[in-house]
């Protein structure tokens, strides 16, 4: 009786038809196709994108060059050298991320104590020199002063899950 | 203005009887020729398009839109692309037959459409042997891929010619015998008088009493232009691209317009052979005068159309058949089914039962 | 005629140019590439005396058929050439015989001197045939009337053949394992898995 039926199913081509009409059906589905530069998909406030260095409102950097991002770094991305300032406090000299080493895991982020290395929503970026993944401390704080509302909002947005 | 026009006719046509009779024949030849070939090479690239959007369609996406309106320039951006594209020869191959192996597999696809009738009269030679000629010229496309295996002298390039050189006889077979009945039916070899004796309506189409030779006739097809689900001869995710692998730019690309070519041959053939062609499907309920009752080159576009979208419909749905079970669907299925139901069809025609009573 | 004629002087020597290359070339898949463009002209030649039947079957049946499973084998031959033209002078003079032989043979069959044996003097005044005239339908119409014996004997040694073939090389090694794909398919839970009930134990 299987037998008849299996043969039955083959020769009407019962499967492939199903298969078919699977196909058929999916012709005329509403599509789901973003326009990506047109259309973008809604962000979170936890994305994770390029890097910045944070200020204090009054204009003072928050890194105190306690080299935990550094440490917790998985990829080995961040090289820190600090030094004391006039003032006595100190201070990072230099802090480059290596962008072609980074893995945007956002263990720098949760790991620094003063909020000061963040990762913001830029992720359409691109490098045209060698070298130029590097990024240094200034050209963070540059991005951090530059989206500071966006990163203040961001965090803001997040405080109540943490 | 009129003037002018009539001035321009009266010195082109005394141009032309410049020309010697011998001469206006083949002139008059090539002129059918390119009328063949170029809406021929437009719809090959538009069926790529067609192909791509249908196939996006079906996996939820909206596939090319960027080129042009809608992306409808998107196959004059492919074909820009592929010629400026460097050919590179392999140095270890058959340089002569690597770079005529795209000439033999697109000159049959092209050469077939010469006994193709579009409407009553329309065709380039009306030879009384035509579904040979197209049987012939079909089989010998299959040196193309072969050759361009061989010559490329690359391991995944000859295990895919090897494939196809044993698919594609197995298969011809079937096809064969599928065309045997259609001659049967018709009892001529003209592709004209095949249509012709399908006149009358739906009812009368030769699909009906051969349903299950034009089953055999349409997945032979597939199988006979390399297509998914019988595509182990590009095979990508296990010999990469086949027999093209080491083929770029232009000659690539003639393999491209080859295989589509082959679709539309293969879509055109069924719908001639099986849905009557240029002929209307209401004929017979519509009166001959009205447009949807007449015979036209619509029909026989449309027909063909429904054919060219089922290959993109399968290439969409089906995995690729495992290379043992499409011999075996050739060899053990196919030809059995098309002996049997000859058989019957001989039965038929000796009691002189169905459409085409003699 | 003039066209006519120098289509015919153009696939001769394209016949006679690629048969020689099939004896010529050094490579076994360029000799049966050869031997392709050799049917193929044939078939062009036979187009002009109006043998179109026999023209297409040419092509569909050696060209699309048995030069394919001829290049299918001849594509992963390994031959060494050089090994193979060992001894080529010494073979040379046997062979110069024999074709001298077959020559003399196929002139005093065909051509202008000895017995017309093929009725080569009626070819030229040959009936050219109207154009609605089917080579396909009268060579049917001889076949299976006048030569049907002869045709259906034919058709039967071929058939035999073909079984003979396949039972020659259809042999199964016991020791190698075979997958059934249709066995595969249509296999059920039940023939595979057994479900047990067994109460359940305190171990102690």
């Amino acid at each position: 009786m299987n037998r008849v039926k299996h043969f039955i199913k083959s020769f009407t081509f019962f499967e492939l038809l199903k298969g078919l009409s699977v196909t058929g059906k999916y012709l005329f589905a509403t599509k789901i196709t973003v326009q990506y530069p047109e259309e973008k998909t809604p962000m979170s406030p936890r994305f994770r994108g390029l890097h910045a260095l944070r200020r204090y409102a009054n204009g003072e950097e928050r890194c105190i060059a306690c080299k935990l991002c550094e440490a917790v770094c998985p990829a080995l991305a961040i090289t820190i050298d600090s030094e004391e300032r006039e003032d006595g406090t100190r201070r990072t000299t230099r802090y480059d991320i290596d962008l072609f080493k980074c893995i945007y895991c956002g263990f720098c982020e949760e790991a620094c104590p003063v909020d000061s290395i963040v990762e913001t929503h830029i992720f359409e970026y691109h490098f045209e020199e060698h070298g130029k993944q590097v990024m240094t401390k200034e050209k963070l704080l540059e991005i951090g002063d530059k989206y500071e509302a966006e990163i203040a909002a961001n965090k803001q947005a997040d405080a109540a899950y943490r | 203005m009129n003037e002018m026009i009539d001035n321009l006719l009266a010195t082109g046509l005394e141009m032309w009887s410049w020309f010697p009779a011998d001469w206006q024949t083949f002139l008059l030849i090539l002129g059918k020729i390119v009328l063949i070939l170029v809406p021929l090479m437009i719809c090959v690239a538009y069926i790529t398009y067609a192909e791509r959007k249908i196939i996006g369609y079906m996996q939820i996406r909206i596939g090319p839109n960027r080129v042009g309106p809608r992306g409808w320039l998107q196959p004059i951006a492919d074909a820009m692309k592929l010629l400026f594209k460097e050919v590179i020869i392999p140095t270890k191959s058959d340089k002569f037959l690597f770079l005529i192996a795209p000439v033999l597999s697109i000159m049959p696809a092209l050469a077939a459409w010469a006994v193709i009738p579009f409407d009553r009269g329309m065709v380039l030679a009306d030879v009384n042997a035509g579904l040979l000629y197209v049987l012939a010229l079909t089989s010998i496309g299959v040196y193309g891929v072969i050759i361009a295996g061989w010559a490329s002298n690359s391991k995944y390039a000859i295990l895919s010619s090897l494939r196809v050189g044993a698919q594609i006889v197995a298969y011809e077979i079937a096809m064969g015998f599928a065309l045997v009945g259609v001659l049967m039916a018709s009892g001529s070899l003209n592709l004209g008088d095949i249509v012709e004796g399908q006149a009358g309506g739906i009812s009368s189409w030769y699909i009906w009493p051969l349903l299950p030779l034009f089953f055999v006739y349409f997945i032979s097809g597939v199988a006979e232009t390399n297509r998914a689900p019988f595509d182990v001869a590009e095979g990508e995710s296990e010999i990469v691209a086949g027999f093209h692998v080491e083929y770029s730019g232009m000659a690539f690309a003639v393999f491209f317009l080859a295989e589509y070519a082959n679709i539309i041959l293969i879509s055109a053939l069924t719908a001639l052979m099986f849905l009557g062609g240029w002929l209307s499907p209401f004929e017979g309920f519509v009166g001959a005068d009205h447009w949807l009752g007449a015979s036209s080159l619509f029909w026989f576009f449309a027909k063909a159309c429904i054919f060219a979208f089922c290959f993109l419909w399968f290439r969409a749905t089906f995995p690729r058949y495992r290379y043992d079970q499409i011999m075996r669907l050739g060899w053990k299925v196919f030809i059995p089914v098309t002996i049997v139901w000859l058989f019957v069809e001989a039965v038929m025609v000796v009691a002189e039962v169905g459409p085409w009573a003699v | 005629m003039m066209i006519t004629d120098f289509l015919f002087f153009a696939f001769a020597g394209v016949v006679i140019a690629s048969a020689l290359g099939v004896v010529a070339s050094r490579n076994p898949v360029h000799s049966a590439l050869f031997l392709v463009l050799t049917f193929f002209s044939c078939s062009a030649i036979w187009l002009m005396l109006e043998a179109e039947f026999l023209a297409i079957t040419l092509v569909l049946v050696y060209v699309g058929a048995v030069m394919v499973l001829f290049l299918f084998v001849v594509m992963m031959l390994d031959i060494n050439v050089a090994k193979m033209r060992e001894g080529f002078v010494s073979y040379l003079p046997v062979g110069i015989v024999f074709a001298v032989l077959m020559l003399a043979v196929m002139v005093y069959v065909v051509g202008p001197v000895g017995p017309d044996v093929m009725g080569t003097a009626a070819l030229d005044n040959a009936v050219r045939q109207a154009a609605d005239y089917s080579n396909t339908e009268a060579l049917g119409e001889v076949l299976y009337t006048d030569y049907v014996l002869a045709f259906e004997i034919a058709a039967v040694i071929l058939l035999v053949a073909i079984i003979a073939a396949i039972t020659l090389t259809l042999r199964r090694r016991p020791t190698t394992k075979y997958q059934t794909p249709g066995k595969q398919i249509k296999v059920k839970r039940d023939d595979r898995l057994k479900v047990i009930k067994s109460d359940a134990e305190v171990l102690k």
